[in-house]
């Protein structure tokens, strides 16, 4: 027996070695941890039980074939996380590889609890290609189960280093995407490949670096600087979510919000002045709760999970301060994929709206926003969440529309005495209807008399109580008591439930 | 040499800078008037303008140079 023993514990030494000395130093070079230090800091006391462990053992350099499997516990929840060993083959797939992969998805759904994707790894090894990219159980299978898991079980993506050409769509299949600035990076064709291919020079960081993803093609989500810090936000993003779709998010203790001004002191009262709608929604949520989603992709509009009085809520506001808080391709986008989240996993939506409508202009219509548009208010039409839509300034045209507005069936929709909700703003339907009559008079001092008697006409028109009092807003709310009556509403609605209709899936605007 | 760019179409409401000028990082250098909003746009760093390249009341794309800082 002491001869197997001693066999058993070289091998899992070995294995648990990684690959070579030179492999590890790259990793330090790069400010990299090694694959088992990464899952001892993302597991609670660095504990977990491995599937897989002796895959491809026999061949001298492939421990673990590049990729370890394993099932342990965050905050007390369980998960499954693959993770790839870039100090073997780069990270690179060979057939056994594909098949941990597949079998730990196969895991997950069964215990029906999340699933991480620590990615490192530079995409299929060549060699082994006929085994493990075109059959049943080849690389396709890992993303065909991703979809399949998509809305059952969380899945997220740490993204360490690259995540090549078909190992790409990992990510892409992912709730979220958190990536490390300077090392992670996503791409389908490599900069060389690039050249070769279709002769264009470009840098990796410029074409598929975590700051242009986490910025521009808004394929990452979160950008951080250290590894630490990526496993420290999914710990912290699962503690938004229950287990799978079946179960409640997680609520935890109130706190109050962060001491600052106050929301009467926040809005401005000049509608065309812009205001941070940060320090709005800190004055809303519990202090320090928000784990804020895309913040560098699409700034006009906010996407973030928070606590209000404990509960998880899924909040969607729009940010005055940049662009106007203007609705664009981008924002519509990034709207759609946060509010399917939040849906998926019984997360309420909480919209705050201060929205001028969407943009408009050729480059815009070139780009489809009609269609982006279209998927923004079709994610937030289905959704059957709580959803609470509070106007806090104007909404404007489809704005009020994207916003959540009456029409689609909110909760409720609470304005602030500040909101003003029409087609357009005073001075460009005053500027619409009276253009011909405008131009015609030709005493200035009569022009400006004119237009500002109709825009308080138009004022007077759209006044919040006006619209209150034909049942289109549901309440007017002093901007004092507003958080308690998120919070209120937030617990009566907890009940809320909707069946369904019988259909396969509606026709998603994409 | 950095260069603002215009982060949507609009019109040029405000110049608040002169070529020469000093300008700090989070001044606000420009204001351009699109969707009815007033659109602050503010300098990325610390710098000099070297070049104004419109006007109040200029239609501005999305993207276009509107200064540029030395």
């Amino acid at each position: 027996m002491k001869l197997y023993n001693e066999k058993l514990s070289e091998n899992t030494e070995k294995i648990f070695a990684g690959g070579s000395r030179k492999y590890h130093d790259q990793l330090k070079e790069k400010n990299k941890l090694f694959v088992r230090d990464r899952l001892n800091l993302l597991f609670d006391h660095g504990e977990y039980e491995e599937d897989g462990r002796f895959a491809n053992c026999v061949e001298k350099d492939l421990p673990a074939d590049g990729v370890v499997c394993a099932i342990g516990k965050i905050e007390g929840q369980k998960v499954c996380v693959m993770a790839n060993d870039s100090t073997v083959k780069a990270g690179s797939w060979g057939k056994r590889t594909v098949e941990k992969i597949i079998r730990i998805q196969e895991t997950a759904e069964k215990l029906q609890v999340p699933l991480l994707y620590l990615v490192d790894s530079a995409g299929a090894r060549i060699t082994d290609q006929l085994e493990m990219f075109p059959g049943r159980r080849g690389a396709g299978r890992i993303f065909h189960n991703q979809v399949k898991l998509s809305g059952v079980i969380p899945q997220i993506c740490l993204l360490f280093g690259p995540s090549a050409a078909g190992g790409a769509y990992i990510p892409a299949f992912c709730d979220i995407v958190i990536m490390v600035e300077n090392n992670a990076s996503m791409y389908l064709g490599s900069p060389r490949m690039a050249e070769k291919v279709i002769g264009e020079k470009v840098s990796l960081e410029e074409m598929g670096g975590a700051k242009m993803h986490c910025t521009i093609s808004g394929c990452g989500d979160l950008l951080v600087q250290t590894e630490q810090q990526a496993i420290e936000c999914a710990r912290n993003y699962l503690s938004y979510f229950g287990a799978n779709y079946n179960e409640l998010p997680k609520t935890k203790e109130s706190k109050s919000p962060v001491i600052g001004r106050t929301l009467e002191e926040i809005i401005p009262e000049n509608q065309n002045i812009p205001f941070d709608m940060y320090e709005l929604i800190d004055q809303l949520i519990d202090e320090g709760s928000f784990f804020e989603i895309k913040k560098l992709f699409a700034p006009e509009l906010i996407t973030g999970l928070a606590r209000i009085s404990g509960r998880t809520v899924g909040i969607i506001a729009n940010q005055p301060k940049v662009k106007g808080g203007v609705l664009f391709v981008d924002s519509s986008d990034k709207a759609a994929k946060f509010i399917q989240l939040c849906d998926a996993y019984s997360i309420p939506l909480l919209f705050l709206a201060d929205v001028p409508g969407f943009m408009i202009g050729t480059k815009v219509e070139r780009a489809g926003i009609i269609r982006h548009g279209a998927k923004f208010i079709s994610a937030m039409s289905s959704a059957t969440v709580p959803k609470i839509s509070v106007i806090v300034r104007k909404a404007y045209g489809a704005g009020l529309y994207a916003m959540c507005g009456p029409a689609f069936e909110p909760d409720v929709c609470i304005a602030l005495p500040t909101a003003q909700i029409a087609v357009m703003g005073p001075e460009a339907a005053v500027n619409a209807v009276y253009s011909n009559k405008i131009e015609e008079i030709k005493n200035v001092k009569e022009r400006v008399n004119f237009v500002k008697e109709k825009i308080d006409e138009y004022k007077e028109e759209i006044d919040i109580y006006k619209l209150a009092s034909e049942l289109v807003i549901d309440d007017i709310v002093a901007p004092s008591n507003l958080r308690e009556t998120i919070s209120n509403r937030l617990h009566y609605y907890s009940s809320k439930q909707i069946a369904l209709p019988y259909r396969k899936h509606p026709v998603f605007p994409v | 040499m950095e260069e603002l760019r215009s982060q949507m179409a609009g019109t040029v409401f405000e110049v608040l800078v002169k070529e020469g000028q000093q300008v700090t990082a989070g001044q606000t250098v420009i204001i351009i008037e699109s969707m009815k909003m007033e659109i602050p746009f503010e300098a990325e760093s610390d710098g000099v303008v070297s070049k104004i390249h419109v006007s109040e009341g200029d239609f501005v794309n999305e993207d276009d140079v509107l200064i540029t800082f030395a």
